[in-house]
């Protein structure tokens, strides 16, 4: 019996998530007092995993594997699992964590929590909590099943060190052609920008901002912070941002450290997708906007006026502090 | 084409969320139902491939009566058949299954489902309807096209988009993108007087053991007010924020 985390990585780098995955998966181990696997696709640098608990590092390098493909990694993942006679498995919470999880567990015929914010309470009966309804409650689930797949939610755990040292071996999966009934013809990234999944700043702009031709600011100060921009709904519906900047319960989910939100009225909606943010910052002109009600930190003021005040401000303290 | 989009019942996204029976039962009380947002999006992809390409498009939930009158409402939005999977659904493992067995007895070749349901948030109903079925699926689609057996999709990734290629049979787990806002369809009187007369069956579960269970719920803890700073004094934020909240 042991442990498996899959460790996500990027053109052979793995993100923060990797680690933190890692983090929680040494936790639930220690737990169930075994040992934690951990299984990397065409990564470099994997040595980096043992800062984080991992005790055994599978690589697995093929070619065929280079752009991501949620069928072949689950079916890999399904082989290092029976291998290691792993009955927990732990995955992610990006966009390709979500799209490989719900596969894997049919393929090993396993119970499935996703969205999981803390090691588990129990390990006899196993239970995890989960977020539920959009961030507005929690909800503690049983997994009752031998096998089990964890989805850990974003920014949820953090960062453990926990310095083991490690084994390290290869894994040459067996892939079939149904593995690529799904193939990619293009992929269409922002370069250079940092996006709000991986971002532990988010600047965000509302309606308030009054249109397009404003959010000079915006981007000023996030990338003073080196910060991701994100919008509310109707500002990407009145096609002022892209959809992808569309944060919210209808929209991506925000789990930073620090979510400022400018000229946004703080609807019950926009706040159910970034209540999982640390700390919230808001700028409103209006007193009684609702977002004052769900902030730790608040100015009540113009928009056009504090924004670039808190640039200068910002650009003071960096210089100092750097 | 035969298309099946899959309905959750979810309260309105403005519901107040409250427990009952010591907090293990959403309280259901006050609380307006409505179509799942994600799947209304699909929803209105599917009107567009039976108007555009013929297609049928048949929906199903799986759980009890209380939710006919929101397969009522895909009807009036223009689906041409219901199906009711009479059973709770407690456990996303239990819905995919019983979701699999009304594909395989309807010969449906695109599963059209949303990316997660907004009151569980589970996100695994159709990965796992596209695992137990063997079908292709992807997950996050904001683009979809489909032209004989072949299959156009758009994907969301961290940070962009990917293009990808496949074939029928698919299962889509879809979101805002795959149409725009202003395009989804909502029911006119005409819609809902046609629905009416709409067939809605009613079939029975297959057996299947929960994978999981919910044990209890939780709100989050109430948040202490807000620190209000001087619109003349943004220094003091930039103070807070790094010795206080230690974030920058
Ligand atoms: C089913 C459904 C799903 C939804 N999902 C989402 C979602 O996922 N995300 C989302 O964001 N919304 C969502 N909404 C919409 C949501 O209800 C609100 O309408 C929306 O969040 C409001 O956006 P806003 O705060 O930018 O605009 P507004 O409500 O117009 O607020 C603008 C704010 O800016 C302030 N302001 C104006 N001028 C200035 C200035 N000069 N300086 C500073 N402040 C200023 C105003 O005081 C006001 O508070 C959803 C709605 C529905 C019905
Ligand atoms: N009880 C259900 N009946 C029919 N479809 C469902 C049901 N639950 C979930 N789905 C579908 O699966 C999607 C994802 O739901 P979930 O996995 O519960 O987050 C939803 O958007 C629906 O399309």
């Amino acid at each position: 019996m042991s442990v498996l985390v899959y460790a996500e990585s990027s053109e052979g780098k793995f993100k923060k998530i990797a680690f933190e995955t890692v983090s929680y998966g040494k936790k639930v181990a220690e737990l169930l007092e075994t040992s934690l696997s951990v299984v990397t696709i065409n990564a470099n640098n994997v040595s980096s995993l043992s800062d984080y608990g991992a005790q055994k590092i599978i690589t697995v390098n093929n070619d065929k594997l280079n752009t991501f493909n949620a069928k072949a990694y689950a079916d890999v993942l399904k082989q290092v699992a029976e291998k290691e006679s792993a009955n927990i498995v732990i995955i992610d919470s990006s966009n390709n964590g979500l799209y490989l999880a719900p596969l894997l567990a049919v393929n090993l015929e396993a119970g499935y929590a996703s969205n999981v914010v803390e090691a588990p309470s129990s390990i006899s009966p196993f239970t995890v909590k989960r977020k539920a309804f959009s961030n507005k409650a929690f909800n503690t689930t049983e997994i009752k099943t031998d096998k089990k797949v964890i989805g850990l939610a974003k920014n949820s755990f953090g960062l453990v060190e926990n310095k083991s040292t490690a084994t390290e071996e290869t894994f040459s999966p067996t892939l079939t052609d149904g593995d690529f009934n799904i193939n990619s013809t293009s992929v269409d990234k922002a370069k250079g920008k940092i996006t709000i999944a991986d971002a532990d700043i988010v600047v965000s702009g509302g309606r308030g901002l009054k249109g397009p031709e404003n959010w000079g600011m915006i981007e000023e100060l996030a990338d003073v912070l080196g910060a991701a921009t994100a919008c509310s709904k109707p500002v990407s519906d009145l096609g002022w941002r892209p959809h992808s900047e569309h944060v919210g319960q209808t929209g991506k989910p925000v789990a930073s450290n620090l979510y400022i939100a400018i000229g946004i009225s703080g609807a019950i909606q926009h706040l159910a997708g970034i209540n999982s943010s640390k700390v919230k910052v808001v700028i409103n002109n209006d007193p009684e906007a609702p977002f004052f009600k769900a902030a730790d930190y608040g100015i009540v003021g113009d928009a056009f006026e504090v924004v670039p005040k808190l640039i200068e401000k910002l650009k003071e303290f960096k210089a100092q502090n750097t | 084409m035969k298309i099946l989009v899959c309905i959750s019942h979810v309260p309105d996204t403005t519901s107040k969320i409250n427990f009952t029976d010591e907090n293990s039962k959403f309280d259901t009380n006050g609380v307006q139902f409505v179509i799942n947002p994600y799947d209304e999006f699909v929803l209105t992809r599917a009107m567009w491939f039976k108007e555009k390409q013929g297609a049928s498009v048949t929906v199903v939930n799986v759980g009890n009566a209380t939710n006919e009158p929101t397969l009522r409402k895909a009807l009036a939005i223009g689906a041409d058949e219901a199906i009711r999977v009479n059973a709770d659904a407690t456990d996303g493992y239990f819905v995919a299954k019983q979701l699999a067995e009304v594909v395989k007895n309807g010969d449906f070749d695109l599963i059209l489902a949303g990316r997660e349901s907004i009151d569980y948030n589970g996100g695994m109903v159709p990965g796992m309807l596209a695992g137990i079925l063997d079908f292709n699926f992807v997950n996050a689609c904001i683009g979809l096209e489909v032209d004989g057996n072949t299959a156009t999709v758009i994907r969301e990734i961290d940070g962009g988009k990917e293009t990808l290629n496949t074939n029928l049979p698919l299962v889509i787990g879809g979101q805002k993108g795959i149409v725009e806002e202003k395009d989804l369809r909502i029911p006119n009187m005409r819609g809902i007087m046609m629905a009416r007369k709409k067939p809605l069956s009613v079939v029975e579960p297959v057996s299947f053991d929960a994978t999981t269970q919910s044990i209890k719920f939780e709100k989050p803890e109430a948040k202490g007010a807000v620190k209000l700073i001087d619109a003349n004094n943004v220094g003091e934020l930039i103070n807070l924020l790094h010795n206080e909240a230690k974030v920058i």
